[in-house]
């Protein structure tokens, strides 16, 4: 017999039985009730509790022992493992009708059940951070061990070129020897990430203004949406735009300026990611300036202030955590954003601060090292979870600070929709 | 030190010029950002609609054993290098189903070469000076038009342009989204009902809630890496497919339906809870019968949000290897597949200019369908939304 075919048996027997221990439960809870006796709950949820008892352990040893042969390579035979599951299934089924009597408490034992399976889902994005993590150190040490820490984060020549051949055994006949020093690609990413900011900050943070102090109602519920497709475009959608459009129309003009650009320069993709960030900024920033108490705001007016000045000196210091946060978490996404640079910055990691050169980020080597034809365990493969390391401890400080920063505005002006 | 009437007045005029400033520059900073999305979208529309037609020349093609053995025989001289090659191809294949076409020479509309199609978009080609002639003159004759590209949403990808579709990919993106959501969906409202309905206050829950908005702002990418060394190198998920897919997208989608959820249970007020637990209702009973049903098109219109994001999402799967060549439809989740993000991720590596446009073709397919998700999500909270 082959493989699913077990399965499907193993999977029809299992809802048998737990047909049968519902209406078996169901019928013998009746009956008892039918005598006179008061229970402690409905024939349903004893019903239902058989069901539990006699599915659920049996899918868990199943689930157990297929793990174990995936992982850790036990020689268990599918038809025992799942012969074993059928068994547990039938003492379930037993111990489930044992349990139809009047003093037990089918519903609150359901309760716990369920309770506990709606734990163990919470828990899925715990293990989630966890893989994150344990996967990219993991691979991270590796690469440690392969090429030097303090060199990769002072270097700044990133040629991974020969690492292949290194990790086939035959490093001694390459050229050059790699080199992973990394401080060109975080300051392409630097640059990069700053340009974004430069557009999106001032933009963002006045289309918030406006929206949250000036705008009729009208436009507002108009505008809100409007910036919302913004932010729902795909950014491969974006890289594109970057690439085609942004890129020559960058080059045109600096050529007017008598200036000198790449087609993959660094401003195009800068540019871009810079509108593509404007919505989380303008959003949240409206969010925080409509929170801040219209007490304020009246006080202020009430001195003979100017409505700009209210907003200067009153509304905006209010609102500073909040729109500082706002920032935080921008600067992270642009950190991580991939697609715009990996399509229209350039590939060559390259120290300059012209932003009209071409040079490349964190993410964009991260991407170029995992589609190559390399070998897993060259050093070039595990560069990228080195910097996968960086990305994340850098981002998840950003998300903390920024966490930080709106409860300390969330409880200053009790503000409970933030 | 006092100041006469006039010289306040004229400050007075200064500051409330100011004042005018600000709300100036500030709804220049709106317009600003919708002015991009009209350059984006007109950009877009304008690179992308040729893509939805496509150049086709009525030539003669005859039948015969030659054409059978060697299909660019089947037109002539003139016409070879007009017709596209890919379409010649097929041609042994076509006479094998219908027998009856052998030995017959008949009047077709035919494939063009993706140059003729540019030549005819009035597009920059590479096509020479007496190609270009021998076109027009086709085009004189009513023999040579730009028609509707029927083939775009039918095949799937190809190194030909005039051949290549996004049907594979669509197919990908479907197969890929339905193995995310099976994933997420329950696992992420489980979460957001414990958390809401269930969870103690205590350290555990606070974690659990600090690790939930720390995973929606991982960037994408990472959940790349994670795939591709937890999936692919330790459970050994086969590469490329869309289970693989799937499971990466439904973890970075995970928190987007937590959060949705835990808003859609938070809405519902706490009274109709105190009435279910009155009448003797235990927890599970009071969420079941009450609560969830009452904040399901709020979970809902959530759920429809992050089957967006998912759907637009490239980097993740590129580390994956979700960006092979899918040349035929495949609706197995083992088989390797590609989503439409990684098709137009792929065609904007191409270098021909007719690929181009099939990139901008793409982008308006995924956009069009990214926006009517969007718009029924926004449709739903309307129609659904209670105010209690």
């Amino acid at each position: 017999m082959q493989t699913n075919q077990i399965f499907l048996l193993f999977c029809g027997v299992l809802l048998a039985l737990g047909l049968a221990a519902f209406f078996m439960a169901r019928a013998k809870a009746t009956r008892t009730r039918a005598s006179g006796t008061a229970m402690y709950a409905q024939p349903d949820q004893y019903a239902w509790f058989s069901v539990l008892i006699t599915a659920g352990p049996a899918v868990l040893v199943s689930a157990v022992g297929a793990f174990a042969m995936l992982l850790l390579g036990a020689e268990i035979p599918t038809l025992y493992l799942l012969a074993s599951s059928l068994a547990i299934a039938a003492i379930g089924l037993l111990l489930g009708l044992k349990q139809v009597r009047p003093d037990f408490h089918a519903r609150q034992a359901i309760e716990r059940v369920i309770q506990g399976i709606l734990a163990a889902a919470a828990m899925v994005s715990i293990i989630t951070t966890l893989g994150i993590l344990l996967s990219i150190v993991f691979e991270a040490v590796r690469f440690f061990q392969m090429q030097s820490f303090w060199e990769f984060i002072t270097g700044t020549i990133w040629n991974p070129g020969a690492s292949f051949l290194a990790a086939a055994g035959r490093g001694d006949e390459a050229g050059s020897a790699a080199q992973f020093g990394s401080v060109p690609l975080f300051v392409g990413t630097f640059i990069i990430t700053l340009i974004a900011m430069m557009v999106a900050i001032p933009v963002g943070l006045f289309s918030a203004i406006y929206m949250a102090e000036f705008a009729p109602d009208r436009i507002r519920t108009l505008a809100k949406p409007v910036l919302e497709v913004l932010a729902g475009i795909p950014t491969v959608v974006y890289g594109f735009f970057a690439a085609i459009t942004v890129a020559p129309i960058v080059v045109d003009i600096a050529g007017v300026l008598g200036l000198d650009a790449s087609y993959s320069n660094a401003l195009a993709p800068g540019l871009v990611m810079g509108i593509m960030i404007i919505p989380f900024i303008s959003s949240l920033s409206d969010d925080v300036i409509t929170a801040v108490p219209d007490s304020m705001r009246q006080g202020s007016l009430a001195l003979g202030m100017t409505k700009a000045e209210t907003i200067k000196s009153v509304v905006l210091p209010a609102s500073l955590p909040g729109i500082i946060s706002a920032s935080l978490l921008a600067v992270s996404r642009a950190l991580g954003e991939t697609m715009i640079v990996v399509m229209a910055a350039g590939m060559r990691p390259n120290l300059t601060a012209n932003p009209l050169e071409d040079m490349t980020t964190v993410t964009v080597r991260i991407v170029a090292a995992l589609t190559g034809d390399q070998e897993f365990e060259s050093a070039e493969t595990l560069s990228a979870f080195a910097l996968g390391l960086v990305l994340f401890v850098v981002t998840l400080a950003l998300n903390m600070v920024s966490v930080i920063m709106i409860r300390r505005f969330r409880e200053k002006y009790r503000s409970n929709n933030l | 030190m006092s100041q006469s009437f006039d010289e306040i007045t004229a400050q007075l005029k200064r500051r409330h010029r100011k004042s005018a400033r600000l709300k100036w520059m500030s709804m220049g900073a709106l317009i600003l950002a919708a002015t991009f999305l009209v350059v984006f979208i007109g950009d877009m529309l304008v690179k992308g609609l040729p893509a939805f037609q496509q150049a086709q020349i009525q030539v003669e093609v005859s039948y015969t054993e030659q054409s059978m053995q060697i299909p660019p025989a089947a037109v002539s001289d003139e016409a070879r290098s007009l017709v596209s090659r890919g379409y010649l191809r097929l041609i042994p294949g076509r006479m094998r189903d219908n027998p009856e076409l052998m030995g017959t020479t008949r009047m077709e509309w035919v494939l063009a070469d993706s140059e003729v199609d540019q030549y005819l978009k009035g597009h920059y080609t590479r096509l020479s000076e007496s190609h270009k002639r021998a076109v027009d003159r086709l085009k004189e004759a009513g023999r040579a038009e730009l028609k509707f590209n029927t083939r775009f949403f039918t095949s799937g990808d190809s190194k030909m342009p005039e051949l290549a579709g996004i049907a594979s990919a669509a197919v990908g993106t479907v197969l890929t989204l339905i193995v995310t959501m099976a994933v997420c969906f329950p696992i992420g409202v489980m979460t957001a009902v414990y958390l809401e309905e269930f969870a103690p206050d205590n350290r555990l829950t606070q974690i659990i809630e600090i690790n939930i908005n720390n995973l929606a702002a991982v960037p994408s990418i990472l959940f790349g890496l994670l795939g591709l060394a937890i999936y692919i190198n330790f459970f050994g998920v086969p590469r490329s497919t869309p289970l693989v897919g799937g499971l990466t997208l439904a973890l970075m989608t995970l928190p987007v339906i937590i959060i949705a959820t835990r808003t859609a249970l938070r809405s519902v007020p706490d009274t109709i809870r105190q009435a279910a637990f009155g009448v003797g209702c235990s927890r599970w009973q009071v969420v079941r019968d009450h609560v969830l049903p009452l904040s399901l098109p709020g979970i809902m219109t959530g759920s429809i949000i992050g089957l967006a994001q998912a759907m637009g999402e490239t980097a993740p799967l590129i580390i994956i290897g979700m960006v092979a060549f899918i040349p035929d439809v495949s609706t197995s989740f083992s088989n390797a597949a590609t989503v439409m993000p990684a098709q137009i991720f792929t065609w904007a590596g191409e270098p021909e200019r007719a690929f181009t446009e099939k990139t901008a073709g793409g982008i308006l397919v995924l956009l069009a369908v990214l926006i009517s998700l969007n718009a029924c999500a926004v449709w739903m909270r309307k129609k659904f939304e209670r105010r209690w």
